[in-house]
Parts: C-alpha cells; structure tokens; sequence
C-alpha cells in the first residue's frame, strides 16, 4: 500500500486513473512490450541475417562476397554514396541557411519541396526519372542523339538517390539555424567579417553536429536505397546493380546464402551508422553535462 | 570619434519605426538611447552599426557620411542584448576574432587579448566556451571582443538587460569605469531610466520612433520637454484639471491658472517630490488619508486618498516618515510645492509654478 503514495502525489491529486500508468507493474510490462517488440522485429531479423550469411561456412561466405558481380555492386554503392552525400551536404547546407537565417518570397514552398521526397514513394521517383530520360521519355531521343545515357546507368541511380535523400541534411539544419538566430553572424560581421568569412568560422561550426547526424543518415539512406534505384537500375549484372538489388537478384535467383551475404553487409553498414550516431550523441551530452558542470563555479567566481 | 543623425528614417513594409531623428553624440561622451520598448532604439543603432540602412536620411561616423559604408568598414565595437557570443569558440578566441579578422600579428593580439582580459576581470576564463559561463562574464566577455579591434564607437544594446539586479548594478559601474579610462565614444540603449540616468552623460528620449528631448539627466528630469519624458523620466502626477475664475481644480486640487478662459481644460503634473506631508490633519491645504506606505529603501512611497477619492502619490525620505510620525490609514494633510502644465499637443511645457 505504501508505494502507491508517492505516486498519487506525483499526479498531482488527479487521482488513481492516470497515475496507475506510473505504477511499477505497469511500467515493467511496457518496457517489457518495448524491448520484447524490438527483439522480435529488429534483433532477430538483424541476426538471422548473418546466421543465414554463414550458413555455409565463413570460406563460403568470402566467396560469395568475392563474386565479380558482387564486387561490382559493392563498387557502384560506394561510388553512388560517395556522390550522392556531397551534393545533398551542399544543397541541405544551402536550403538550411536560407531557410533558417533569410525570409524570401517561396520559403515554405522550399520547405514543402524538401519534405516532397519523404512523402512520395521512392518507385514514383524512379518512374519519373524514366519519363524524363528514358529512350521514350521526353528528353529520350535528345540524349540519345548526344549518346547520354542516364537511365540504366550511374547518373539514373545517382539522380534517384539524391532525390530520396534530399530531406535528411536539409531538416537536420533547418531547426538548428533557425534556433541560433542571426546574432552571431552579425557580431561577425560588426567585427569586420566577410560574409563568406562568417559563415565558415561561425555559422558552420555551429551547427557542425547535426550536420554530421545528417550526413550519417543520408549516407545510410543513399547506401540503402531499393525502390527508386530499382525502377532506373535496369539490373544489369556487374554494372548496374547496387547492393540492395544484388540481394533481391541473388534472393530470387534461389542463391539463398549469396543474397544473405550481400544483406550482411547492408545491416553492418546499418550497425556501423547507428554506432557513429550513438557515439556522435553519447558527444554531444557529455558537452552539454560537462557545460551544465561548469556553469556554476563560473557564477561563484562572478560573486567574488 | 562623434557619431551624427541628420533626419534619419526607417521603416520597415511601410511602417515607420523611426521617423526623422537627428542628434549628435560627441567625441568621448557616454549617451543613453532611452525609451520604452519598440520605440526604435535599437533600429537606430543598428542603422548607426551598418546592420540596417536607414529608409532616409544621413549618418555621420567622425564627420564621415557612412550611409554607403559596409558594416565591415564601420569600424564599430557592437554589443548585442543576448550577447550573441560565438558558441564554439572559447572566451579567448571570441575575443580575438576581430583582431585576427583585421590581420594583426600574433603577439600584439595576444598582447591586447591579455590587456582586454585583465581590464574586464576574465583572466583564468580563457579556455571556457560561452555555456559554461555566467550571464555577467557573458556580458563582459562581448563587451571585450567588441572593444579588441579599438573601435571608434562603441554600441551597446540593452546591455544589463538580461542579467538579474546585483549583477546589472556591478555592469553599471563597469561600463561607467570603462568609458572613463577608454575614453570611447559611446551610445547604449536602455529601457531602464535609473540606468540611464545613472550612467550617462546624456539622455536621448525616444517614444514611438520619435526623438522627443536630448539633454543631461539633470535636466530632462528637471526640465521635461512633454508630459511623455516628465512621466517616463521618473514619477509624476498627471491630473485633467478644467479652470474657473482663474483656478485650474482637478477634484479637490487647485492650481492657480492666472489669465486661462474659464471652461480651459489643463493637464497638470507634479513630482512626488513635490507634495509636503504632515500628520497633523489641519497642517495643511489638503486633507487626505494615507492609505500605503512602500519601503523601497532610502525613500517611501506613499499612496494618499482625498475625500473624493483622487489618489496622490507622494515621496519622502524613511527619516521624515519617522520624523513626522506617519502611519498607515491615519488623516494627514499635504500640500503641492510646485507643479507644471502640460499643453493639450505635448509642446514644449511651461516652466513649473511654484506655489506658495
């Protein structure tokens, strides 16, 4: 009975309703719910993906990955991240700053177009890159004339992936330069700082940790994206294919062992992004604990 | 170095926040910018900074028009209300930001930094970023990277604004000791008037983006050139009086209104300062009931209710509210030394009638 007191103090003298949601048993079964939750539909998939990978011996497994065509397509991922990441850091780091810092006619329809890709399904994307490039698309024939290829080739998948990624540098930094205001950049300035000068030393670095968040979620999107890249792809062993559509080819091709190799990879990228991610806010809080720390003593040496 | 406006404007999407100022600040004075908030004090600074452009009219930094000028080239120390210190930097390189914008060498900027830190009491904080200090060490760490490239004028926003009273008080007294050693020509905004009388030379008093008077604190206090500085500048008593006979009556008050048309209606002030008090409740003129006394430290402030009603605000030292043995909700009687006459447009008041 006596642990119940405290609670019903909590609420506040609201009575028994909703504290019973604080009540221990209640609040063991739903972190129980939680985590039983993520262990069935995260865990378990996670490590069947690798259970699966070794299923035939870690020789095997080197030989699968050392396939040619899985080369490739370990190639062509890299190589479209490694385009794709830079241009959305460019762009995310454009719209942001003119987002968050300038007031300009069509700024919340610039806001609305970079939510456009989170709100329409990557295949439609991919399809319109077809209507667009493709041989009977509208710029079809004039590619053709010129001998550009773009759709079953590198810039396709490149322009589908950008288009998918788009959102996760741009809203990371909109909230970020939109919070620190414009002082900073004017104290700059009345200091004799050019524009670009400003930018670089006090700008940037202040919104120097979402951006790097951002980037670590655009990289794992770009590496990881299906939908858009396979409508443009035109799965073309050893050139065209990325990884996500090594797995699906191999998967459907009954290589069972092959395609949960390629997907090992994937999820210890996916491992890999998560643990910068956690190190990058296990970072960040210790700045702002060690800062919360040292406030203080600062105001003691403010009184004496 | 002298800062000058010649009837400068700013509006902002067809409002006008500023219309028409021109003053003058001197080479080496101290001058407040006072004046209720969102009455365009800030806007003129930030116009006098480069940081907006007036929509008219001309400004002046050392006799030079600056109007065209880049905020870059304005060589002016800014101070902003919320600091607006450089998050990822330590103490040490905000304040050597400037320095190392302007291409000084290493050793003289490590020469003025540690002069800057010594002057402003920051030594030992160099290696500290902005959130781990306190709002004071704040200010004074912006007061110092704004003073680093030896401004010509130096401009401050609120500067005591959002910090709590000890601290505001020890600031003051800061800024007051800096400018006397620096000798830097300065222009603060304030919304405070014991501030602005406390610390500057001169006042400038703005309502509504309007100038209303410039002058010593003495004198805007002593000689208010509207009923609007006569009741921001300190405490008044403002009473809609009509006159008959001779005599303007605001209930039971009367003032001698010599050669005003009967059926004139006056607006008339006094200073608390003005009203003379006694216990004894036939002393004089006017009977009333003393209904509060606030303690606010040397002084009190005395809430007085006449017959009818009207209330009067009065002010007297805690010695002579001892002295005159006064009491709450006890009869006493007082009576008006002097008062002044505010004209109907807010034009240039008469000088105070003292009554005998």
């Amino acid at each position: 009975m006596s642990r119940t007191i405290p609670i019903h103090l909590d609420s506040a003298g609201r009575g028994p309703g909703p504290a019973a949601a604080g009540s221990p048993a209640v609040r063991r079964m739903l972190i129980g719910l939680a985590l039983g939750f993520a262990a069935v539909f995260l865990v378990l998939p996670l490590a069947n993906v690798l259970v699966k990978a070794l299923g035939k011996g870690v020789s095997y497994y080197q030989t699968t990955l050392s396939d040619p065509d899985m080369r490739a397509a370990i190639r062509l991922t890299l190589a479209v991240a490694v385009i794709t990441v830079p241009l959305n850091l460019v762009f995310g780091l454009a719209a942001a700053w003119a987002i968050g810092k300038h007031s300009f006619r069509g700024k919340s329809l610039l806001i609305t177009l970079i939510d456009l890709p989170f709100s329409v399904s990557p295949v439609v994307a991919g399809l319109v890159l077809v209507v667009l490039f493709g041989a009977q698309g509208y710029l079809g024939p004039w590619l053709d004339r010129h001998d550009i290829r773009i759709i079953f080739n590198l810039p396709g998948i490149v322009m589908a992936t950008v288009f998918v990624t788009v959102p996760f540098i741009a809203r990371e930094l909109i909230p970020l330069m939109q919070a620190s205001g414009n002082e900073q950049e004017e104290a700059a300035l009345t200091l004799g700082a050019s524009g670009w000068r400003t930018f670089w030393h006090v700008t940037l670095p202040s919104v120097r940790w979402g951006l790097l968040y951002g980037v670590i979620l655009c990289n794992a999107r770009a590496m990881g994206e299906f939908g858009a890249v396979s409508v443009v792809s035109g799965h073309i062993a050893g050139l065209t294919d990325t990884l996500p559509l090594q797995v699906e080819k191999l998967y459907h091709e009954y290589n069972q062992t092959g395609a949960f190799a390629a997907a090992s990879l994937l999820a210890m990228l996916a491992l890999v992004t998560l643990g910068f991610k956690a190190l990058l806010e296990w970072r960040i809080r210790r700045r702002y604990e060690r800062g919360q720390r040292a406030a203080p003593s600062g105001r003691m040496e403010a009184g004496a | 170095m002298s800062i000058e406006l010649h009837q400068v404007s700013k509006e902002f999407g067809g409002v006008a926040a500023v219309r028409g100022v021109s003053f003058r600040v001197n080479d080496g004075e101290l001058v407040a910018l006072l004046g209720p908030s969102g009455g365009g004090k800030t806007t003129v600074l930030r116009m006098i900074a480069g940081l907006e452009a007036p929509t008219a009219g001309d400004i002046y930094i050392r006799g030079q028009r600056v109007n065209d000028l880049s905020v870059q080239k304005r060589n002016i120390g800014f101070v902003f209300q919320n600091y607006a210190l450089f998050g990822s930097m330590t103490v040490l390189k905000n304040i050597a930001f400037g320095l190392k914008i302007k291409r000084w060498g290493r050793r003289r900027r490590a020469e003025r930094v540690a002069e800057l830190l010594e002057l402003l009491d920051l030594c030992g904080l160099e290696n500290r970023y902005p959130h781990q200090l306190s709002g004071g060490q704040r200010q004074r760490v912006a007061i110092a990277r704004a003073l680093a490239p030896q401004p010509s004028v130096l401009l401050l926003d609120e500067p005591f604004g959002a910090v709590d009273a000890k601290i505001r008080q020890e600031l003051r007294e800061w800024l007051v000791r800096l400018h006397s050693q620096l000798n830097v020509t300065t222009l603060f905004v304030t919304h405070d008037q014991e501030e602005a009388m406390e610390v500057a030379h001169r006042i400038i008093i703005f309502s509504t983006g309007r100038l209303e008077q410039m002058g010593p604190p003495r004198e805007v206090y002593d000689q208010p050139a509207n009923e609007f500085v006569a009741r921001f500048i300190g405490v008044m008593n403002v009473f809609e009086s009509e006159v008959r006979g001779g005599v303007a009556r605001a209930g039971e008050l009367e003032f001698p209104a010599p050669g005003r048309p009967d059926g004139d209606r006056l607006r008339l002030g006094f200073r608390p300062y003005a009203v003379q008090i006694s216990a004894d409740p036939a002393a004089y003129r006017y009977p009333a009931i003393l209904r509060h006394a606030f303690f606010l430290g040397v002084v009190m402030r005395l809430e007085l209710e006449m017959p009818s009603g009207l209330a009067v605000r009065a002010r007297i030292t805690k010695e002579e509210y001892t002295q005159l043995g006064l009491a709450e909700d006890a009869p006493v009687s007082f009576q008006i030394r002097q008062f002044r006459v505010f004209s109907r447009d807010d034009a240039a008041p008469a000088a105070e009638t003292a009554v005998s």
